[in-house]
């Protein structure tokens, strides 16, 4: 629970009130300006911020693929695309998404510019670290690049053994673009790891640290246990392609179910990474646009710890019909449902978090309460794959597209929405148009129900997935879903098109814009390079709105510590000493 | 541990840690966490492994019979020594000796490369055979129809361990030429702290892996 | 409950169906039924506690173990008891029978190919209803994944193992059969979209009668003509046509005495030897703008199949 203001006395501690001023003398892009500071910085600000570039980049690349397949799909065989191109974009299509868009999405971008501000420090942990994971994050996505133009994978995104052992598509250089891409995840997640260990703020306890930097601890925890069994999994499998080293491959005495077991060990976890810093920007936004502290904040901040951790025990619920033993399988379902639950508990405490509260719907609340809708649709249909006797039925079909659409895309990226709108202020100075991003999420949700709700019912009435041709029978629902992908088209359009005259033409923004009380709204309207001009000293919890701004402005003189005398540093430590045992 | 103080230099204090403290200690955090995705990374391959070994341990008897016992005896040996000299270059920076610094850090270098040596050898003296990873693989001395799988394992371990031990040599080179122009001393010796780190792990991965593949009978 | 089920799902033409559709059913409304609480909860709130002011008191409450603790136990019996329906189902859905008529399914890219114990071959899935029937199945190449959806059964056909589901089809209403789909659901390359049969469900006499008609060529059925049934055994019309269009393979019409040239540049004429050969042998030649993707048929045909087949292609 966040500690109570009574015990810190501010002048007893020796702090003074620091109020940023409303714009920086000189703000972060003012600071170092020019190309080849941007490609060498070291700032966390100015490396999100090309992160979140490359991002939306590939977005848009995975999204115009799936506009593709769906436009394919508009009829049964053959209507502009031939199957193998049509198996391979819908490869690409997840391996995009997953890879280089929903696993770095948040935390690469959101969380490097905004984790070290809201634990009042300076930078993350290792910067330079930081810049190095972004370059292998590009290297990484240049395999991947290499491998569409050198004929492309048609593995799915699973890469499959026996089939992606034997298939002429380029599988190494995909594979091998996703090994190093997990360097990038790893690297992030262990930089993330320390700041949040060794440089919160005086005051800044755990049990006072915005929800967002919980779920991306619990997040990076994942990344670093998780990915390197994927690397290995990888590097397995290109060992198997070119030394035909005979682990996987039923031909040369392996077994194809091995590889399900290595690659979900890696996966499903990673659902997870893409799925609970989502949940950390939710609290973020229904807090401040109700102006409530999150009922049961340390439910949610636990919760996202269990999940990471129950969530490496249930990846058997990919092979259900694999031929993993019956015990196997029950052990797995059992599982899944137990993780379900502190999922399900959130919804609940957010929904809670709502009432007696004063709620603004500005464009990330909408986001916020459009997430609730989806991602408990998306949940729900989680629950029914778990049951081990609907599954058979279900797994493999579009019932499963439509499940993992709503909680990736439904959930997180909806949620990356929520926090791109609630922190474009913070990162860019201006404003966009309320009224046209509320029209596009608007839109985005009508689309995305069009798109995907119809899928469920395509899959329960038995079509599979990776079909390029299918049985008449299906036609009109494809049809109606294809429609519903051109709704969300038009959605996203509208999204870049108001964010681009945001940047170029949009009005100013206040540094303040909503009225939070966490760190990064009490710098200048554009953070300066060293985020503070002051060591910010935290004494109240990160959702402590009825407690004057004026009660989050404190903090010690200086920002070059080691540059002053012992005593600054004595008043850092009484001050933290202080606060901590309140 | 050490303060800061007026004399030492803070030119390898970096702009965002309050004090050197702060600076070390994060950076053996953010090395331990490195290390735990390595034991993650190896941790495949030791699955791998005990699977083939349950579903075939016959296998593994007779093939590790092929492993030079000899040969990796002593390779354990030399490793466990360098992991010692890389201890001592730490000690010796606690203790500002210059020179001995760099003379455990070459110790530890020359050593590593007499494991890679060995295990050159021990290679050659395979391929002579016929035994060769995967698919490649002609050696019919062992009567086992999956023989090549013991070996792809064998192969993919010790290589990517040895892929280590390289990574590793250049490393503390680094940190050789780094100490030659006297960067290390007693207020600041993090890079072979954590470099020392690495290569302890790289020294244990090996300790599993030997009797694992050596020692099967 | 049955108009909510047959919106979402298949008619259900085994006896497991049912239960399975239940379940599904069950969670469907539980789910919506939670779903609405939370969404009018939602707009509720929304409305309720809009914001009046700027200066707007707010509960400074984030805590109500009572309610904390309803909302845990509550799911969690829910939980319990979709899982332990489902879990008894599954293990019901994976025990077949010990009286199962046992059926042999091969799965290659891009066909299925069923075998009976009295012999009879076929592309299409001939089961008796009202006995429980078991398909024993493996792949000759990589994953497949054979599913019925009427049946609501599914499993992996795996190269080198061998895999199973069973099920008991329930009586055709109408006509003497019925038929469902039986659709990969493992992607499996290019033509797993084709890799679609039907299961035909007889009555039991039928049955037997298909049976009698299928196990080896009649005495009377001319050559040719049983060539042409195991153009459909075995799949060979996946990849084949016959009547000139292109699909994966060459077509077979006109394919007789016509001189094939192949991609190493080399080229023979069509005879009997060439179609033996590309039978057996498939990669040793390939037509040249055509994949080498041909699984060979080595130990699948005998002798007079392999005559038959040729006389049916020399028809063509």
């Amino acid at each position: 629970m966040s500690s109570t203001a009574h015990t810190d006395n501010p002048s007893a501690l020796n702090l003074k009130r620091f109020v940023a001023p409303e714009v920086a003398e000189q703000n972060f892009m003012q600071a170092e300006q020019g190309i080849k500071a941007w490609l060498t910085t070291i700032d966390h600000k100015k490396i999100g911020l090309m992160y979140l570039a490359s991002i939306i980049f590939f977005f848009f690349v995975g999204g115009m693929l799936a506009i593709a397949l769906r436009l394919e799909l508009w009829g049964p065989a053959k209507n502009f695309i031939d199957a193998e191109t049509y198996n391979q974009i819908f490869t690409l299509h997840g391996a995009i998404m997953i890879f280089l868009v929903l696993v770095p999405s948040v935390p690469a971008a959101l969380g490097n510019f905004f984790l070290p501000i809201m634990v009042g420090a300076k930078d993350v942990a290792f910067p330079r670290l930081n810049l190095l994971s972004f370059y292998i994050y590009l290297f990484g996505a240049l395999f991947t690049i290499i491998s569409m133009i050198n004929g492309a994978v048609d593995t799915g995104w699973t890469f499959y053994t026996p089939y992606s052992t034997g298939t002429s598509t380029s599988v190494i250089w995909m594979t091998l673009g996703v090994f190093i891409l997990g360097f990038s995840s790893i690297l992030t997640g262990l930089n993330f790891i320390v700041t949040l260990h060794k440089l919160r703020s005086p005051g800044l306890t755990w049990g006072r640290l915005p929800l967002f930097l919980w779920s991306l601890y619990a997040t990076s925890i994942i990344q670093i246990l998780a990915t390197p069994v994927l690397a290995i999994t990888v590097l397995l499998l290109v060992m198997e392609r070119t030394l035909g080293i005979g682990i996987f491959d039923p031909a040369l005495g392996g077994d194809p179910v091995l590889y399900q077991h290595f690659f979900w060990f890696y996966s499903h976890p990673a659902v997870y990474i893409m799925i609970l810093p989502g949940f950390g920007i939710i609290s973020e936004v229904i807090a401040i646009f109700s102006k409530r502290r999150i009922f049961g904040y340390w439910f949610i901040a636990i919760s996202s710890l269990a999940i990471a951790l129950i969530g490496f025990l249930v990846w058997g619920h990919h092979m259900f019909v694999s031929g993993q033993s019956t015990l196997a399988s029950v052990v797995f379902s059992l599982m899944t449902f137990l993780v379900g639950i502190p999922t399900g508990i959130k919804i609940f405490n957010w929904v809670a978090t709502l009432y007696k509260g004063s709620i603004q719907l500005k464009t990330p609340m909408i986001y916020a309460l459009i997430f609730l809708f989806l991602f408990t649709i998306g949940g729900f249909t989680g629950v029914m794959l778990g049951t081990l006797s609907v599954d058979v039925h279900l797994h493999d079909t579009y019932y499963v597209v439509a499940h993992f659409h709503y909680v990736m895309m439904g959930g997180m990226l909806i949620a990356f929405l929520a926090g791109l709108h609630l922190w474009w202020p913070k990162m860019f100075g201006k404003m966009y148009s309320q009224f046209w991003g509320n029209i596009a999420a608007v839109l985005i949700f009508i689309g995305f129900n069009m798109t995907f709700f119809t899928q469920f019912i395509l899959g329960s009435r038995g079509m599979p997935r990776r079909y390029y041709n299918y049985v008449d029978q299906f036609q009109e629902l494809h049809q109606f879903s294809t429609i519903g992908s051109w709704v969300l088209l038009v959605g996203f359009i509208i999204i870049a098109i108001y964010l681009a005259h945001s940047l170029l033409r949009g009005e100013d923004a206040p540094k303040n814009p909503w009225n939070g009380r966490t760190l990064e709204w009490l710098t200048s309207r554009q953070p300066v390079l060293e985020n503070f001009n002051y060591t910010p000293v935290v004494l109240h919890g990160p959702y402590d709105f009825h407690e004057p701004i004026s009660e989050f402005q404190y903090g010690i003189e200086g920002s070059h510590h080691h540059d002053h005398s012992g005593d600054s540093h004595g008043d850092a430590t009484k001050a933290e000493k202080a606060v901590t045992n309140a | 541990m050490s303060q800061t103080s007026a004399s030492a230099p803070s030119s390898h204090l970096a702009h965002h840690f309050v004090d050197s403290d702060q600076q070390f200690n994060s950076a053996k955090l953010g090395m331990w966490i490195f290390l735990v995705t390595e034991l993650l990374f190896f941790g495949g391959l030791f699955c791998a492994y005990i699977i083939y070994r349950a579903w075939y341990p016959e296998l593994y008897v007779a093939a590790s019979v092929q492993l030079d016992t000899v040969m990796g005896t002593i390779n354990t040996a030399v490793l466990i020594t360098s992991s010692l000299t890389m201890a001592l270059s730490i000690w010796a920076a606690q203790h500002n000796k210059q020179k001995l610094i760099i003379y455990n850090l070459i110790a530890t270098i020359v050593l590593a490369f007499i494991f890679m040596v060995i295990k050159y050898f021990e290679y050659t003296h395979k391929f002579d055979l016929g035994i060769y990873p995967g698919e490649y693989y002609t050696y019919t001395g062992i009567a086992h129809e999956k023989a090549n799988i013991f070996f792809s394992i064998y192969y993919m371990m010790t290589g990517l361990h040895g892929i280590h031990v390289v990574i590793g040599i250049g490393l503390i080179a680094w940190l050789a030429i780094k100490a030659s122009k006297g960067a290390f001393n007693s207020a600041y010796y993090t890079p072979i702290e954590i470099v020392g780190l690495y290569w302890h792990l790289v020294d244990i991965i090996w300790i599993f892996l030997f009797p694992l593949l050596y020692l099967i009978d | 409950m049955d108009k909510l089920g047959s919106f979402f799902l298949p008619p259900a033409k085994s006896t497991m169906a049912g239960t399975v559709d239940q379940l599904f059913n069950f969670i469907n409304i539980v789910s919506a039924v939670i779903f609405i609480g939370i969404i009018i909860a939602i707009v509720y709130f929304v409305i309720r506690y809009r914001r009046r002011t700027e200066n707007d008191v707010t509960s400074l409450n984030d805590h109500n173990t009572p309610l904390e603790v309803f909302w845990s136990v509550i799911p969690l019996f829910l939980i319990v008891i979709v899982f332990y329906w489902g879990f008894t189902d599954y293990l019901r859905l994976h025990e077949a029978p010990s009286n199962s008529y046992e059926i042999n399914v091969t799965g290659r890219s891009w066909s299925w190919q069923f075998n009976y114990d009295s012999g009879a071959a076929s592309n299409e899935l001939h089961v008796p209803a009202g006995r429980p029937v078991k398909l024993i199945m493996s792949s000759v190449d990589v994953l497949h994944s054979f599913y019925v959806p009427d049946f609501r059964v599914k499993h992996d056909v795996i190269p080198n193992r061998y895999t199973s589901v069973w099920f008991e089809a329930k009586e055709p209403e109408a006509a003497a059969t019925d038929t469902s789909w039986v659709f990969c659901t493992e992607y499996c390359g290019r033509s797993h979209s084709d890799m679609i049969t039907k299961v035909i469900i007889h009555k039991e006499d039928s049955f037997n009668k298909w049976l009698d008609e299928n196990s080896g060529r009649p005495d009377d059925m001319p050559l040719a003509e049983y060539g042409g049934q195991l153009y459909n055994q075995l799949g060979c019309q996946t990849c084949h046509s016959l009547d000139g269009s292109r699909k994966v393979g060459p077509s077979f019409q006109g394919l007789y005495g016509k001189n094939r040239v192949f991609t190493d540049g080399s080229s023979l004429t069509a005879d009997e030897n060439y179609i033996r050969q590309s039978i057996l042998n498939p990669n040793a030649h390939v037509v040249e703008s055509y994949p080498a993707a041909m699984p060979s048929y080595q130990g699948q045909i005998q002798e007079e199949g392999l005559n038959a087949i040729i006389e049916f292609i020399k028809e063509q």
